[in-house]
C-alpha cells in the first residue's frame, strides 16, 4: 500500500480549514456557521491523523478521538443555543443578536 | 484612702458612657442623677483623698498610681498612671467640687432644652478629661486631656448647633487653641528627644541637670508650652477665642471659665515650673503677657453690652493675673488665686445665667436694671461675687488672692514697679467694670419682666459658693494681716515659695492698703459715672477719641479684625486659587487615562459574532505569524 506524502494530506487539511474559517465568517446563518466549524475541526482531526502516521505514533489518532467527542459537545450545546436563539428572536441570522453590544 | 485615686477622673467616665449609651431611654430624673452623681460621688471621693492625704502624707508628699502601661516599646514607655501632689490636689479638688454645683444648677437650668442627656453626657466628658489633664503622671496622658478638654469645649459651646453662630463660635474656639496646642506638641517632641522621657517629674528633674539655666533648649522647651498655655487659657494672643465661647449655655461657662478648660494653662506653667525657671526670659515674658492681657481685657469688659461678655473678658483678665502671678515666680499665689476665682467666677455665670433665664434669654445688660428687688437671692449672690471679683478688701476672698499676686509682683525678686502698676490698674478696672455690671443690671428703674424664678436647684449652688468667694479667702492670709498662709505652705511642698526681694518685704502693709482703696475707688468712680454724671459719660463716649477708644475697646482690640485680615483672609484666598488641586491633577490624569481605554475596549463590543471570529482568526494569524517568522 502506498500511502499518500503527507505534504499533500497536510495541503488538503488547510484547505478544509480555511473553508470551514471562510464560511464562519462569511455566513451569517447559524446552522451554517455551526457546520463550518465542524468542517473546520475535521480538518484539524485530518491534519493529527496524517502527523500521527507520518511519525507512526498512535497519539494523532488519540487526539482525533478527542476532537470528535468535544465536536459531540460542541454540537450539542451549539444546537441548544441555535434554539433559543430560534425562540427568541425567530430567525436565524446572528447579525440580529446585537443586543450585547458595548 | 490614696488608692481611690483612679475613681475620681474614673466616675465622670462612668457617667458619659451611661448617659451616651443610654442617654435617650432615661428620664430626665435619672439623667440628673447619673450627671450630676457621678461629679458629686467624684467630688466625694476627692475629699476622701484629700482628707488622707492630709492626715497621713505620702513619702516625698507625692503618690503616683500606674494602672497601666499604654504603649510598650523599647525607649518609650508611657503609663497611664496617676500622679498626687499638693497642687493636683487643689486643682481636682476644685474641679469636682465646682463642677458638681456646676452641675447640679444645670439639671434645673437645662431641664427645658432639647438634648438633656447629651448635655450631660458631654459636662461629664469634660470634668473627666480635666481630671486626667490635672492628674497625669507624663505629659502624654496631660496631652490626652488637654485635647480631650478642647474636644468639650467644641462640643459644649456649640451645643444649640441649629443656630449657625454658636457653630462659628465653637469652631473658632477649636481652631484657635489648636495653635496653642500644635506649640505644646512640638515642645513635648523637643523634650523628649532631648531628655529621652515624657515622665513629667524625671523630665523635671533631668532639665535641671542637663541644661544649664537661661541656654537655649529649656527656653525654646518653656516657649512652646508657653504656646499651649496662652492657647487654652486664652492669653495675649490668642484671646479672641474666649468672648465668642459665649454662645454655649451660661452652665458651660462657668464650667470653661470655673472649673476646666482655661485654667489649664496656669495649671500647665505651675506643674512645669522647674522647667520655665530654666528659662527666666521666658517667665519674664509670662509676667508680661498677663500684665499686658489683664489690662488689655479689663478695657474691653468696660465697654460691652452683653453681660456674658463682659464676665468673659473678666475671666480673660483674671487668668492675666494668674500668668503675672506666674511670671514672678509667686506659683502658690497663682494657684491660690485659681481657686478663689473659681468660686466666684462660676457663681457669676450662675448668677448671669439665672438672671437671663429669668428675662428669657435676654443678654443685654442696659434693657436689664431693678431686679434686686425680684431676683433677691441672686442680687446678693451676685453682689457678694463681684465683690470679690473686685476684690473689695478684708471681707472677700477675692481681696486675699488678688492682693497677693500684686503684692507679689513688687516684692519678687522677678516682679518690678511696671508689673505692680499693670496690676494696681488692672484692678482699679476689675472693680469699674464689675459694679458697672451690678448697678445697670440690680439697680435702677426695673427694665423687663421677670419670667421664671430660680428652684433650689440653682439658689443652693449659688449659695455655697457665695460663702466661699467670702471664707475661702482665710486659707491663706498673710502674715501681715495677722493669718497663717495655710495653702501656700500646703502648696509649698510641690510648688517653691517666691523668693522676695529683701528690701522690699517691710512695706507690704502700706500695700495691701493701696490695692484695698484702688478697688473701692473704682466702685465708687463707677456709680460716680453711671449714677451721677450720666450726661458727662454719654459725652465722653460720644466725643471723638472716646468714641473711637470705645469702639476699639467694644471689638476687643481689634484682634478679630487683624487675625481675620492675617490668618483667614489669606487662608481662604489660598483654599479659593488651589480649588483644582496641584496635586489632584496627576491622580486626575490617571482617571483620564483609564477612562479613555475603557471607552475605546467598549467600542470593540459590537455584539456581531462574526466580527469577534474575525477578530479571533486575526490574533490567530498574528501569533502564528509571529511564531514563524521571528
Amino acid at each position: 500500500m502506498t500511502s499518500t506524502p503527507l505534504a499533500q494530506v497536510l495541503m488538503l487539511a488547510g484547505l478544509l480549514f480555511s473553508l470551514g474559517l471562510v464560511g464562519v465568517l462569511v455566513r451569517r446563518n447559524i446552522m451554517f456557521m455551526l457546520l463550518s466549524i465542524e468542517i473546520m475541526l475535521n480538518a484539524a482531526g485530518l491534519a493529527f491523523v496524517a502527523a500521527g502516521s507520518r511519525w507512526g505514533s498512535p497519539d494523532g489518532q488519540v487526539m482525533f478521538l478527542f476532537i470528535i467527542t468535544m465536536a459531540a459537545a460542541e454540537v450539542s450545546v451549539g444546537l441548544a443555543l441555535v434554539i433559543q436563539l430560534y425562540h427568541r428572536l425567530k430567525t436565524l441570522d446572528t447579525d440580529a443578536a446585537r443586543t450585547l453590544r458595548g | 484612702m490614696l488608692e481611690c485615686l483612679w475613681l475620681i477622673p474614673a466616675l465622670p467616665f462612668a457617667g458619659f458612657l451611661v448617659l451616651s449609651l443610654a442617654g435617650r431611654r432615661l428620664s430626665h430624673r435619672a439623667i440628673a442623677l447619673v450627671g450630676a452623681g457621678s461629679i458629686g460621688l467624684s467630688a466625694a471621693v476627692a475629699g476622701m483623698v484629700a482628707l488622707g492625704f492630709i492626715a497621713a502624707p505620702p513619702r516625698g508628699h507625692a503618690f503616683t498610681q500606674t494602672l497601666w502601661i499604654w504603649l510598650d516599646t523599647a525607649q518609650f514607655r508611657p503609663a497611664v498612671a496617676f500622679y498626687l501632689d499638693p497642687l493636683s490636689l487643689v486643682m481636682i479638688l476644685v474641679v469636682t467640687f465646682v463642677g458638681f454645683l456646676i452641675h447640679l444648677y444645670s439639671t434645673e437650668f437645662m431641664i427645658r432644652e432639647e438634648g438633656y442627656s447629651r448635655f450631660f453626657a458631654y459636662m461629664n466628658l469634660f470634668i473627666g478629661f480635666m481630671l486626667t489633664l490635672v492628674l497625669a503622671d507624663n505629659f502624654l496622658l496631660l496631652y490626652m486631656g488637654w485635647e480631650g478638654v478642647g474636644l468639650c469645649s467644641y462640643l459644649l459651646i456649640g451645643f444649640w448647633y441649629e443656630e449657625p453662630q454658636n457653630g462659628y463660635a465653637a469652631r473658632k474656639a477649636f481652631i484657635v487653641t489648636r495653635f496653642g496646642d500644635t506649640a505644646m506638641a512640638v515642645g513635648l517632641f523637643l523634650i523628649f528627644t532631648h531628655l529621652g522621657t515624657l515622665q513629667i517629674q524625671d523630665t523635671m528633674l533631668r532639665a535641671r541637670e542637663l541644661w544649664p539655666a537661661g541656654s537655649t533648649l529649656p527656653t525654646v522647651a518653656a516657649l512652646l508650652l508657653l504656646g499651649g498655655a496662652v492657647g487654652k487659657s486664652a492669653q495675649l494672643p490668642l484671646q479672641t477665642w474666649l468672648p465668642d465661647a459665649m454662645a454655649g449655655p451660661s452652665p458651660v461657662s462657668a464650667l470653661i471659665h470655673a472649673a476646666t478648660m482655661v485654667t489649664a494653662g496656669v495649671y500647665l506653667i505651675a506643674r512645669n515650673h522647674v522647667l520655665f525657671s530654666l528659662a527666666p526670659a521666658v517667665l519674664t515674658l509670662v509676667a508680661v503677657v498677663g500684665a499686658v492681657t489683664l489690662l488689655l481685657a479689663g478695657f474691653s469688659a468696660l465697654t460691652q453690652h452683653d453681660i456674658k461678655r463682659v464676665l468673659a473678658y473678666s475671666t480673660i483678665s483674671q487668668i492675666g493675673y494668674m500668668f503675672l502671678a506666674l511670671g514672678v515666680g509667686a506659683w502658690s499665689a497663682a494657684i491660690f488665686h485659681f481657686m478663689i476665682h473659681a468660686f466666684f467666677k462660676a457663681l457669676l455665670f450662675l448668677g448671669a445665667g439665672a438672671i437671663i433665664l429669668a428675662l428669657d434669654y435676654e443678654h443685654n445688660m442696659f434693657k436689664m436694671g431693678g431686679l434686686r428687688r425680684q431676683l433677691p437671692v441672686t442680687f446678693w449672690t451676685f453682689l457678694i461675687a463681684s465683690g470679690a471679683l473686685s476684690a473689695v478688701p478684708l471681707v472677700t476672698a477675692g481681696f486675699y488672692s488678688k492682693d497677693l499676686i500684686i503684692w507679689q509682683a513688687y516684692a519678687s525678686t522677678r516682679g518690678g514697679m511696671w508689673l505692680w502698676a499693670a496690676g494696681i490698674a488692672g484692678a482699679l478696672l476689675t472693680s469699674m467694670y464689675t459694679f458697672r455690671m451690678v448697678i445697670l443690671t440690680f439697680f435702677g428703674p426695673p427694665g423687663m419682666e421677670v419670667s421664671r424664678r430660680p428652684g433650689w436647684r440653682m439658689t443652693l449652688p449659688m449659695a455655697v459658693l457665695a460663702v466661699l468667694s467670702l471664707t475661702a479667702g482665710f486659707l491663706d492670709v498673710p502674715r501681715s494681716l495677722g493669718g497663717i498662709p495655710v495653702l501656700s505652705n500646703f502648696l509649698k511642698r510641690a510648688l517653691p515659695a517666691a523668693i522676695s526681694a529683701g528690701v522690699r518685704v517691710g512695706r507690704e502693709g502700706l500695700f495691701e492698703a493701696i490695692s484695698g482703696t484702688v478697688s473701692l475707688v473704682g466702685i465708687l468712680l463707677i456709680y460716680l459715672f453711671i449714677r451721677r454724671i450720666p450726661r458727662f459719660t454719654e459725652k465722653l463716649v460720644h466725643s471723638g477719641a472716646g468714641a473711637f477708644l470705645h469702639r476699639l475697646w467694644f471689638a476687643g482690640w481689634g484682634f478679630d479684625l487683624l487675625y481675620d485680615r492675617i490668618v483667614v483672609h489669606p487662608y481662604v484666598w489660598l483654599a479659593r486659587i488651589n480649588r483644582n488641586d496641584v496635586i489632584d491633577r496627576f491622580y486626575r490624569w490617571i482617571a483620564w487615562i483609564n477612562r479613555l481605554a475603557s471607552c475605546g475596549l467598549s467600542r470593540t463590543q459590537t455584539g456581531r459574532i462574526r466580527s469577534y471570529a474575525l477578530g479571533i482568526t486575526l490574533g490567530a494569524v498574528i501569533i502564528l505569524g509571529l511564531v514563524v517568522f521571528l
